[in-house]
């Protein structure tokens, strides 16, 4: 593994203006509190915490979905910062994401080919042909057939959409990938050939993960870095093994403590302490 | 005699493209004290089973079953009228949604009340006395001021914890729980796992646990059904199946969990359904 850094974040900050009403006053809420993180080439970096504590916004600023309030975004070598510059296509080219929900984030009217060639219409100017030949190579990659290319997102299952969502996010070639809880509204079997077909396409394509979960058995299968956010700031960032062998902060604690435990030792204790 | 018996349940739907076998001939006992968990991916037939035990499908689903007895009463012959004594009573149920359960025009305390009035003829301040006592037992901070307040005011566990106040008010003998955890943060979850464990063995009722998740199933149940296209997949208590599972699709399920992998790739069901041929 190369050890270039391909996602730098230096102390960025993100508040939202509550407006005042009648009887509100208006208030600053901040999402993201001073993030610094830094994500080296074809590795996986996990951002954990309850729903609130500001992951989902950190993944939006990183997608140029939304603008940083203040600090500094770097994405291979591109300094970005969308209230000032907006953005290019060559930066649209570099990130690219997933989200949770397969079944709301495809267009229900438009077909599965159509999808996949959306990106490449947008950005680049690529001859239709080629933009075919392309998404059909696309569809395999993610283990899906040339027949699909002209069906609707209907007639697909939760798994095989969501495989169709990470093939549009690839189609730009993108060097990082950021996956917003993309197993999190699967089922068990299929999250594992998803969370396979993501260390497949990482391996095949040199991909950078942001990945985003609350689930911590998934994250310590796939993660390299990990990072835990909590009301916004960042309580504990290091290696997979340093954060899941000598968690530091209380939330973290907190948060290993709750999971639940599938292992037969734990269920003899806990049948155990139910028995006594 | 055991609390809930079901024998050889089936349940088809009719559709468009003719009848649906949801259910194909599953068996469930529970005992009072009991915490059964039923596990299955989607389209198992987990819910489906429960929902045909409450009588909460639609007209298009056939339901038959040898037996289906709660308490020694057959629930395959009962009146609308006579279920509705029994259901939300002697047998209740939570379900996944929290926020979506309750009525958003409603208070919660109007909504505690309203089973207490049904169900035990309580009324006034009698009714609300005890809305206070059940919501201080499921600890809601402030249960008093709480009553009040509109769903919208609370927080998804919060919620999840009004409903389940809501279906222990009468002390129900039986409490189905359907996936009562999965839309709620792991702090969360861990809360209202503990609660509901903790309530079932203070009254000694019998606890039905239906999700998908391993975790879960290992964190509170006593027995375990695995299901699989609306067929039992096999039955164990809770040790046996995590310790030594029987059947091919139970193993499947069991390595497919992230924190037993061994190696860069997780085995599939798909991988397993091939040797295992179920």
């Amino acid at each position: 593994m190369a050890d270039d850094v391909i996602l730098k974040v230096r102390d960025l900050y993100r508040t939202y203006d509550i407006k005042g009403g009648m009887f509100k006053k208006a208030s600053t809420l901040t999402a993201v509190k001073g993030v610094n993180l830094d994500v080296e080439r074809g590795t996986t970096l996990a951002v954990v915490g309850e729903s609130g504590c500001g992951k989902s916004t950190l993944a939006r600023m990183l997608t140029m979905i939304d603008a940083q309030t203040s600090g500094m975004i770097e994405i291979d070598g591109l300094s970005i910062d969308i209230s000032k510059t907006g953005i290019s296509k060559e930066m649209r080219q570099k990130v690219q994401i997933v989200f949770q929900n397969p079944y709301g984030s495809l267009n229900p009217r438009q077909k599965i080919g159509h999808v996949l060639e959306e990106p490449l219409l947008l950005n680049t100017d690529m001859p239709s042909a080629e933009r075919r030949d392309l998404a059909l190579q696309m569809l395999e990659k993610v283990g899906l057939q040339p027949e699909h290319y002209g069906r609707y997102p209907h007639m697909f299952s939760g798994g095989q959409r969501q495989r169709i969502a990470i093939a549009r996010a690839i189609m730009m070639k993108p060097k990082l990938l950021v996956l917003d809880e993309p197993v999190s509204a699967l089922d068990l079997s299929v999250q594992a050939q998803i969370l396979n077909l993501l260390a497949d396409l990482q391996e095949e394509m040199g991909l950078t993960y942001v990945f985003i979960s609350h689930d911590l058995s998934v994250v310590r299968y796939i993660a390299d870095k990990v990072m835990v956010m909590y009301f916004g700031e960042v309580v504990e960032y290091g290696t997979r093994d340093e954060v899941f062998e000598n968690p530091q902060h209380d939330y973290t604690k907190t948060l290993f403590a709750a999971t639940p435990r599938a292992d037969v030792a734990s269920i003899r204790k806990r049948l155990a302490a139910k028995a006594a | 005699m055991s609390l809930l018996e079901i024998r050889n349940l089936k349940v088809e739907f009719d559709t468009a493209k003719g009848p649906f076998k949801a259910l194909d001939g599953v068996d469930y006992t529970v005992d009072a004290g009991e915490v059964l968990a039923i596990v299955g991916e989607s389209g198992s037939g987990k819910s489906v089973a429960m929902l045909a035990t409450m009588g909460l499908l639609p007209n298009t689903a056939t339901i038959t079953a040898d037996k289906m007895e709660f308490e020694g009463l057959d629930l395959r012959t009962l009146s609308a009228k006579e279920r509705r004594r029994v259901i939300g009573k002697d047998i209740s149920m939570i379900f996944q949604e929290p926020i979506a359960s309750l009525n958003p025009c409603f208070t919660v305390g109007f909504q505690l009340s309203e089973t207490l009035k049904t169900h035990m003829g309580m009324k006034g301040r009698q009714a609300r006395d005890r809305v206070v006592e059940i919501l201080t037992s499921v600890g809601i901070p402030n249960p008093a001021e709480r009553l009040s307040a509109f769903p919208h005011q609370m927080s998804g566990g919060q919620c999840q914890r009004v409903m389940i106040a809501m279906a222990i008010s009468c002390a129900p003998k039986l409490l189905i729980a359907d996936e009562p955890t999965t839309a709620l943060d792991v702090t969360i979850q861990k809360q209202i796992l503990d609660l509901l464990v903790q309530l079932q063995q203070d009254s000694g009722m019998g606890l039905i646990m239906i999700t998908h998740d391993m975790g879960v199933v290992a964190e509170t149940a006593d027995r375990v059904i695995v299901q699989y296209k609306g067929r039992k997949m096999e039955e164990a208590d809770v040790l046996s199946l995590f310790e030594n599972p029987k059947n091919p699709y139970t193993r499947a399920l069991l390595s497919a969990l992230p924190e037993n992998a061994t190696g860069k790739r997780l085995p599939t069901v798909s991988d397993f359904a091939e040797a295992g041929g179920f």
